[in-house]
């Protein structure tokens, strides 16, 4: 049971460390703001969800198991932050991509605007 | 009155979520549910106007929010699954074709908007930049404009999304009231 436990809860890790690392690796390689931030926001969101979810099984299997009602707490409390970074994480990126967007920093490399066409 | 029982009501269940598992009533001490109530009220009291500024109750439907409570683990997350396989496969070979779009929405409430727009940021590889206030119409930055879709206006925002259609969703949950209905 320990065991099966154990691989589970590092699987989620690798996962969500994984998609931490394309993230860091995608704000090097892209070309400006936005692209950057599909990178950073997005891919860090998704990484972040899987290591919580790490959290969230090894509290409740261990609650289950042991029934101290603290993994419980923990459980709930890393579900409660995983809800939060998803909803704070959407936010933020679109208040910074309508800020550069107005303060005149034009995507590179662009097939298209319609953006600031609609403006002009 | 009402807005001052919803916000009451929601400070309650968060009270309760985040002390889960703290004595023997259920899974709460009796001084904590005691607690929980004093606080809702208070912050009910303070910030009724500031949650419930549309007088919108329309999520408060049970329907609705066991949609809600479908919608985010079950059409939402495979989409953000498929999404950020595309966005990993990008990072490491660099094929991108960046671009903004304008994507027409069809949703006529705030709350509506606020989800697609919100689920459209957290799909990775399209990011909303900007609204047009008057037709409801979203700017996507899109990593990778497909091939063509620079040269038209607009494109349906259901396009966006390859598995699942969850603008019908967002509709489902936000808007339509009936069958057919559009309020």
């Amino acid at each position: 049971m320990a065991a099966t436990l154990d691989i589970i809860t590092s699987a989620l890790l690798g996962i969500g460390v994984v998609f931490n690392a394309l993230g860091v690796i995608g704000l090097l390689r892209f070309p400006d703001l936005y692209t950057r931030m599909h990178a950073t926001t997005k891919a860090t969101t998704f990484g972040s969800i899987f290591t919580s979810l790490a959290v969230i099984v090894y509290g409740l299997a261990t609650f289950i198991g042991k029934s101290d009602t603290q993994y419980l707490t923990l459980a709930i409390h890393a579900f409660l932050a995983m809800g939060m970074l998803a909803f704070t994480n959407a936010v933020s990126a679109h208040a910074l991509a309508r800020a550069a967007h107005r303060s005149g920093q034009f995507p590179a490399q662009a097939v298209c605007d319609r953006l600031a066409e609609a403006k002009s | 009155m009402i807005p001052f029982l919803v916000t009451t009501g929601i400070a309650f269940v968060g009270y309760l979520i985040l002390t889960a598992g703290s004595g023997t009533i259920g899974l709460w001490s009796p001084t904590e549910l005691i607690m929980g109530i004093i606080l809702a009220v208070v912050t009910g009291v303070l910030t009724r106007n500031f949650l419930c500024r549309s007088r919108d109750y329309r999520l408060l439907s049970p329907g609705r929010l066991l949609r809600l409570l479908v919608y985010v683990p079950g059409p939402f997350f495979i989409e953000l699954t498929k999404a950020n396989l595309d966005v990993a496969y990008r990072v490491i070979t660099g094929r991108i074709r960046p671009g903004i779009i304008r994507v027409r929405s069809n949703l006529k409430t705030d709350l509506g908007i606020f989800m697609l727009a919100n689920s459209i940021t957290l799909t990775p590889g399209t990011l909303s930049v900007g609204i047009d206030e008057k037709t409801n119409d979203l700017f996507i930055h899109n990593i990778n404009v497909g091939e063509g879709d620079e040269k038209k206006e607009y494109i349906e925002s259901k396009d966006l999304f390859t598995l699942v259609n969850l603008p019908s969703w967002i509709r489902k949950i936000a808007e339509r009231d009936r069958e057919g209905e559009v309020s």
